[in-house]
């Protein structure tokens, strides 16, 4: 302990910041076993066992919120991994640096903005009054459509405004794969008189597959978890008429605490993600320790 | 070899090449698009957006937006110092910690580097959730209304201290070594050593850092209540949004007759000031960026 001494105190503040802003919330979820009471505090509010859980599953939100986080990240990592990985091959091919530069430059902008002007863009889009899209459909002579109001589009809208953000910024990593290969082997398929596509197809894909799992493997892990600054700023605070499609655990749990003041409710959800998430991640891992050991977590 | 390569070209490299510029050249249009519009409509008279809607070109070329939110500049100016200061001060004291955690953690001759680094990444695993951090920043830490609760939960994070332990660990341990002989202190190597030597590194976490504080709004949507004078620049833009009586507000405060006040392009007005310095410092630090998430992607 002596020896090491300064390297320990130089991981002081980290031990510190991170015993005060995750672990000391930890405790709390006992809330989900409470009907809190504000006055009483959390240790003190009475308890109801599971009853919260209970609840939660009667109502089918438990259900719904699950359904709908899980879908949305499948999607998510489906969709958005085969594009960055099409995004990334393409831009292999190219031979303009220029053009390279410039594309890559302005695709990889969508990811460098906050989650609230995400929000102004889509409103631009898709306002019922003014947005772009109903004044394209009235010059074609089609009718306008309600997009906030009508719940069956949405899951088309946070896909494709997920993708919009996010393919610039993750195709880079299979773009760095591409470009660790060994030039030579592709010459010598070249030579032997593959065309571009057998080259893609026989050399390029399966050398990214290893990439494409580990990735794989490690968003599995957070297939719970919501992308809550998306989904918030996307459809908004009180917007009752999408919650069907859209709701997220992450706004449920958020909805709980700022407008319906049901904290023991929000805490049931949170433990409910957390546990599952866990147990996921202890699976995701057990699989790359048989597929790559040496690229598990732990 | 530029030579060869051209005599090699067949048809199916052409076809390969021709998808690949045009969808290329068409997704990236897609991602600037948005941006033009927001600008454009910015740019765009009230009474044309009302008739016609956004566009990508403005119909009536009008600067009276701009002119509404810079005529009581205060707002928008105190929003922009408290974004600045909080992003400087977390930047600075966040890079900081992250770096010197991460040095302390990939030294092989420290003997809890592995209990330690399970303690930061467990957290990524397991949380108490929502409520139970929304209780403890607002009734334990009594940070409601004060700008520490954004500053605070964004300090650390354990992707960036893995990430900076991978990058310090390519530094070799002899230089640790040979310092520790002429009697240099570990704080001493790390302070006068470790850091000049990983430039590229400070940079690339630095700027994750700054990005992400000057993008927050979560955390300021949380805890900061709305009769605050100034607030971060994006729960400032959040209201300008969300709320048309925030709007009337504040322009009323500029002596603006209501009916005058242009609701819509006052939004996109808010938005391009709130966004444009990132986007044009953007390009430059781009690179830095993709630097950082192949480091990233190396795991450490």
């Amino acid at each position: 302990m002596w020896k090491n001494r300064t390297l320990l105190l130089m991981c002081m503040p980290a031990i510190i910041f991170f015993a005060i802003f995750a672990y000391l919330p930890m405790p709390g979820l006992y809330l989900a076993f409470v009907n809190y009471d504000y006055s009483l505090g959390i240790f003190d509010s009475a308890f109801v066992g599971l009853d919260n859980f209970r609840f939660l599953v009667m109502t089918g939100d438990l259900w719904k919120l699950t359904f709908n986080t899980i879908a949305y990240n499948l999607a998510f990592i489906v969709l958005g991994n085969f594009l960055q990985i099409a995004v990334a091959i393409m831009l292999n091919e190219l031979t303009s640096k220029w053009f390279k530069k410039v594309s890559q430059t302005i695709m990889f902008l969508p990811h460098f903005i906050s989650a609230v002007l995400i929000g102004l863009l889509a409103y631009n889009i898709l306002s019922y009054d003014y947005g772009v899209l109903n004044s394209f459909l009235k010059m074609i002579g089609m009718d306008p459509v309600q997009t906030y109001s009508n719940p069956a589009i949405w899951p088309y809208i946070i896909v494709i405004t997920f993708l919009w953000q996010s393919t610039g910024y993750g195709s880079i990593v299979y773009f760095a794969a591409i470009m660790g290969l060994d030039k030579s082997i592709l010459e010598a398929a070249e030579i032997d008189g593959a065309n571009a596509f057998q080259r893609i197809r026989h050399i390029i894909i399966p050398w990214l597959k290893p990439t494409f799992i580990i990735l794989l493997l490690f968003s599995l892990g957070g297939v719970l978890k919501g992308n809550f600054g998306l989904f918030y700023n996307l459809v908004g605070a009180n917007n009752t008429m999408l919650y069907p499609t859209t709701d997220i655990i992450e706004t449920y749990v958020f909805r709980t605490l700022m407008t319906n003041f049901n904290f023991s409710l929000g805490s049931a959800v949170s433990l409910y993600q957390s546990v599952f998430g866990f147990l996921i991640v202890i699976i995701a891992n057990w699989i790359v320790k048989k597929v790559s050991p040496e690229n598990s977590l732990f | 070899m530029e030579n060869t390569a051209r005599r090699n070209i067949d048809f199916s490299t052409i076809i390969v090449r021709i998808i690949g510029y045009g969808f290329i050249g068409l997704f990236a249009l897609c991602c600037l698009l948005p941006f033009v519009l927001i600008v454009s409509s910015s740019l765009s008279s009230e009474k044309a957006i009302m008739e016609s809607g956004f566009a990508l070109w403005p119909k009536e070329f009008s600067t009276f937006a701009y002119e509404i939110v810079f005529r009581n500049p205060k707002l928008v100016i105190g929003s922009y110092m408290v974004t600045m200061g909080i992003t400087i001060v977390g930047t600075a004291l966040g890079l900081f910690i992250v770096a010197m955690t991460g040095y302390a953690l990939q030294r092989s001759d420290f003997l809890y580097r592995n209990k330690i680094s399970f303690y930061i990444y467990f957290t990524t695993l397991f949380s108490g959730g929502l409520v139970p951090f929304y209780l403890l920043v607002t009734q334990y830490l009594d940070l409601k209304d004060n700008y520490l609760a954004v500053l605070l939960p964004g300090l650390l994070s354990p992707f960036l201290i893995i990430m900076m332990k991978a990058f310090t660990k390519s530094i070799p341990y002899e230089i640790t070594e040979s310092a520790k002989m002429d009697g240099a202190g570990d704080f001493t190597i790390f302070l006068r050593l470790i850091l000049p030597m990983s430039t590229p590194a400070l940079a690339t976490i630095g700027l994750f850092i700054a990005l992400g504080y000057w993008n927050e709004w979560y955390n300021s949507m949380l805890f900061l209540s709305p009769n605050m004078d100034y607030r971060p620049l994006q729960l400032f833009l959040y209201n300008v949004i969300t709320s048309a009586d925030f709007i009337r507000n504040s322009a009323a405060a500029s002596n603006v007759a209501p009916q005058e006040i242009p609701l819509e392009t006052m939004k996109m007005a808010t938005a391009v000031v709130a966004t444009g310095p990132v986007i044009l410092f953007y390009p430059f630090i781009q690179k830095y960026f993709i630097q950082g998430i192949t480091i990233g992607a190396v795991k450490g």
